[in-house]
């Protein structure tokens, strides 16, 4: 994470990617004496920013802070849930593992598998067809590129109705692929394969083009210029939208409700949903435990990732 | 902070080309020529694979579509001939299919009155009703019953094997043929039934069960006898069965050759499906079928006033909804961002750990999690202001908690993206600011707010968007509810796309054709938002 890297025509084109750079920011140089505030001064000028600030933390993690203490709930119902947890107990999160009814981790692998392949090929597609953007001209560019954004403004939910039409008879044909199984609601979710294709063209546009060129004069085809020399350049956009997709993916409802009914092909969102809205009271417990196991790596996550998130939202990144 | 993110190694890699790019490159491209036709070889084998099921099943589009695929990846990728078009191709196939061709499908089905009860088509519709008025013909031959089959035992084609109960003559039954006497010395009769026959397989009684289910080859079996007369299996026996029924196909009627009415196929006078009807407009049959019916599905949103009135309704608070989401989250988040965006203040990045929070976790469980503060009893809501509120039993106050839970997780996004637009402004200009004078808020107002607009505009309006579409919002807090008792369909917290949902999948029986017209209309109004977008953001202009 800390290299110093020696300023390269490739380093240059990267850093003009992700704009906000807090860093240096976050620490005023030492002994400037405009930024040191003492006493009556600072309580003017800053004690609101952090009363504010504070309000606003308390605002954002009283949800959380109820799930964390719902997950250690050992009776695991709604009214015996407060904030602040009075006893704790891992009990719930055991019930993770050991109720057949609801196998939580089968779910869970389940969500990976779909996240993992969604966001694997969406990366790949929408980067192949950004570098064909970027870097061919070619008749009806402007066109595909102009009616690729208008088509995207349609979300895939608005044809759920003919989606389902479509996979069963898909899965008269081919009952791997049809409705109730991962492999088709896989390829559902294919349908936004080119969702990132504007966001990697915008980045690929700001890589100059003499770096292809002189490859390409060193006797590279087009397949290595964009395999060795543009795709590496991309790896923070590439991270921090795949990490947006991920949990896109990981919070598709809709087209899961529908498609996914059986236990064991359901990803964990409908699976969590099913079991809460079976028992709204009594089951909170081993939701709130689930949702932890799941928030606290994305939590991580995005914390460890945090000044690139910034970056890619702001450049149009979003989630799901 | 991202040439972090590019490891030194990786570009290292990438000058080393000159020194050994002859034979790297041979390498790579017979490796890639291989992977090329192995995988234009597996294409063409799913085609050629899934060929007879699609033929079989007369599935003529999707056989077209198939092979046209086919054709345009050989095209593509053996060719070499167009290189953009090799990039795009992966992305652009799943796009069409999974998206496009919904899309088209979808301005299909609004054409229709497809749904629970009209699912079949016209001709089963006919077969069923014909078929169900069949009655035992009295004095009727009665038949001992196996089935057996001259070719597979599981695809056909099946015979009945029948022996008459009262003359013990033996005969085989067909579809095509009728009946057809048998040859005492080719059958072998036992206890009445046959046992064996020469040619032919005899199937088990449970494989008879098995295929005679509803859809399977023997469902609706029928070996016609006379122009109205028909030997139709019951359980392990046939009897002969005549309907009084005769449809003439040219005609479109039905007529019942005992009384002499004629029945003609009409569309109900107010409504989506058709009968069989007489004269004095006396349906022959509740079965009904799936047909075109033009614009039907539209005029009735616009002039039907049970739909009307919910459905504008709903499509005002959809509209509410969206900007309040977005104007809501927006001014919290840029409250925020102002606030914490001071360079004296320690801890920023504290704060905006805490902040993100929210924006991390996966939607589906806040949403879940807030549903339950609203409960009325144990709801933490109620708890903390001391209030007995039924949020979610108001539709007032359902919308107000469905708007604050939205506020809670759209913030951190606002408050990220005005926190890097912020940031983003050059301190030259604010600093030029207060040289001629202006104050911190006079600043913020003619200066920051301006230029942080231009540079999220883009950002809000695919947020509204979002929100315009955002079923989960509303589909995992009230589903919609709370419900009027005279509607059941329109709930007070509906957005157009959990309705639709509704229409389609919900326990009321679905209603697809007329989901898809309501889908057609959110085509419409999503489109007209995406204009806006088109216009209000440089994208267009900064094309090249």
């Amino acid at each position: 994470m800390t290299s110093a890297p020696t300023p390269t025509a490739a380093t240059v084109a990267t850093t003009a990617v992700v704009k906000p750079s807090p860093r240096g920011r976050r620490r005023p140089p030492k002994g400037a004496p405009a930024d040191r505030l003492t006493g009556a001064r600072w309580w003017r000028t800053l004690s609101w920013r952090y009363l504010v600030g504070v309000v606003a933390c308390i605002y954002a993690v009283i949800p959380i802070l109820y799930i964390v203490s719902a997950s250690l709930n050992p009776i695991g119902s709604v009214a015996s849930t407060d904030l602040i947890p009075t006893v704790v107990s891992f009990a719930n999160f055991e019930q993770l593992w050991n109720n057949p009814s609801r196998p939580f981790f089968r779910w869970a692998l389940n969500t990976v598998v779909v996240a993992l392949v969604v966001v694997v090929v969406q990366l790949i597609f929408s980067c192949f067809a950004a570098y064909a953007f970027s870097r061919f001209r070619f008749r009806g560019r402007r066109a595909g590129l102009l009616s690729l954004l208008l088509i995207l403004m349609f979300p895939q939910i608005l044809v759920t109705v003919a989606l389902f039409q479509m996979f069963s008879i898909v899965g008269e044909v081919l009952p791997a692929f049809g409705l109730d199984t991962l492999p088709g609601y896989i390829l559902i979710m294919l349908g936004g394969s080119l969702g990132q294709v504007y966001l990697i063209k915008g980045f690929f546009d700001t890589v100059p083009i003499e770096l292809d060129e002189a490859a390409k004069i060193d006797g590279a085809s087009h397949l290595q210029v964009f395999f060795r020399i543009l795709l590496p350049l991309l790896q923070s956009i590439l991270v921090i939208s795949g990490l947006l997709v991920f949990v896109g993916v990981i919070g598709e409802f809709l087209l899961a409700s529908i498609f996914l009914r059986s236990t064991d092909v359901k990803t964990i969102a409908v699976g969590m949903q099913g079991v809460l809205a079976a028992d709204q009271s009594n089951n909170l417990g081993w939701f709130a435990a689930g949702s932890v196991v799941i928030a606290v790596p994305i939590i991580l996550l995005f914390q460890y990732l945090q000044r690139y998130i910034v970056g890619g939202i702001t450049a149009g990144a979003v989630k799901g | 902070m991202t040439q972090i993110l590019t490891p030194t190694p990786q570009r290292r890699k990438d000058a080393s080309p000159r020194r050994r790019h002859p034979l790297a490159i041979d390498a790579r491209s017979s490796g890639g020529l291989v992977a090329k036709i192995v995988s234009l070889g597996l294409v063409l084998a799913l085609a050629v694979a899934l060929t007879p099921t699609l033929v079989a099943t007369a599935n003529w589009a999707f056989l077209i579509m198939l092979w046209a695929v086919v054709a345009v990846v050989v095209a593509v990728y053996l060719t070499g001939r167009i290189v953009p078009a090799k990039y795009l191709l992966p992305g652009v196939l799943m796009l069409v299919l999974f998206l496009i061709y919904p899309i088209i499908l979808t301005f299909q089905l609004s054409t229709t009155n497809y749904g629970d009860g009209t699912r079949s088509s016209k001709e089963a519709a006919v077969a069923r009703i014909v078929g169900t008025s069949a009655v035992q013909v009295p004095d009727g031959a009665v038949y001992s019953l196996v089935v057996g089959t001259q070719g597979a035992i599981t695809t056909g084609p099946f015979e009945m094997l029948l022996v008459d109960t009262a003359t013990e003559q033996a005969y085989v039954g067909s579809e095509e043929e009728g009946l057809t006497e048998l040859p005492a010395d080719t059958v072998t009769v036992d206890a009445g039934q046959i046992t064996a026959a020469e040619g032919y397989t005899i199937l088990t009684r449970q494989e008879q069960n098995d295929l005679s289910g509803a859809g399977q080859p023997l469902d609706g079996f029928a070996v016609p006898v006379n122009d109205d007369t028909v030997i139709k299996a019951q359980g392990f026996q046939a009897i002969e069965m005549r309907t009084p029924l005769i449809y003439d196909e040219a005609a479109d009627t039905i007529t019942n050759v005992d009384t002499g009415v004629v029945y003609t196929a009409e569309r109900a006078p107010s409504g989506d499906r058709s009968y069989f009807v007489d004269d004095a407009g006396q349906r022959l049959a509740t079965q009904s079928w799936s047909e075109n019916v033009g614009t039907f599905n539209f005029e009735r949103i616009f002039s039907d006033q049970r739909i009307t009135g919910p459905f504008l309704s709903i499509l005002g608070w959809t509209l509410v909804f969206a900007v309040g989401s977005v104007g809501s989250t927006f001014a919290l988040g840029l409250l925020l961002a102002v606030t914490l965006n001071d360079t004296r203040m320690r801890g920023q990045r504290a704060f905006r750990s805490f902040l993100i929070m929210p924006y991390a976790i996966p939607g589906f469980i806040s949403l879940m999690v807030w549903a339950g503060f609203w409960n009325r009893d144990y709801g933490l809501v109620n708890d903390m202001l001391g209030t007995g509120i039924d949020w979610f039993g108001d539709a007032t106050w359902a919308k107000v908690a469905v708007l604050l839970t939205n506020l809670w997780m759209g913030f951190p996004y606002m408050f990220l993206i005005c926190t890097g637009a912020l940031q983003s402004i050059p301190s030259d200009l604010k600093e030029a600011a207060s040289i001629d004078g202006a104050t911190g808020f006079g600043q913020f107002r003619r200066i920051v707010f301006p230029l942080l607009l231009v540079s999220t505009a883009p950002l809000l309006v695919s947020s509204f968007a979002f929100n315009f579409n955002n079923f989960n919002a509303i589909q995992l807090l009230t589903k919609g509810g709370p419900f009027s008792p005279d509607n059941p369909t329109a709930g007070g917290t509906d957005i157009l796309i959990s309705y639709t949902y509704r229409l389609a999948f919900g326990s009321g029986g679905s209603q697809i054709g007329f989901a898809s017209a309501v889908s057609v209309l959110l085509f419409v109004l999503t489109g007209v938002l995406a204009a806006i977008q088109f216009r209000g953001t440089r994208k267009l202009e900064e094309m090249n």
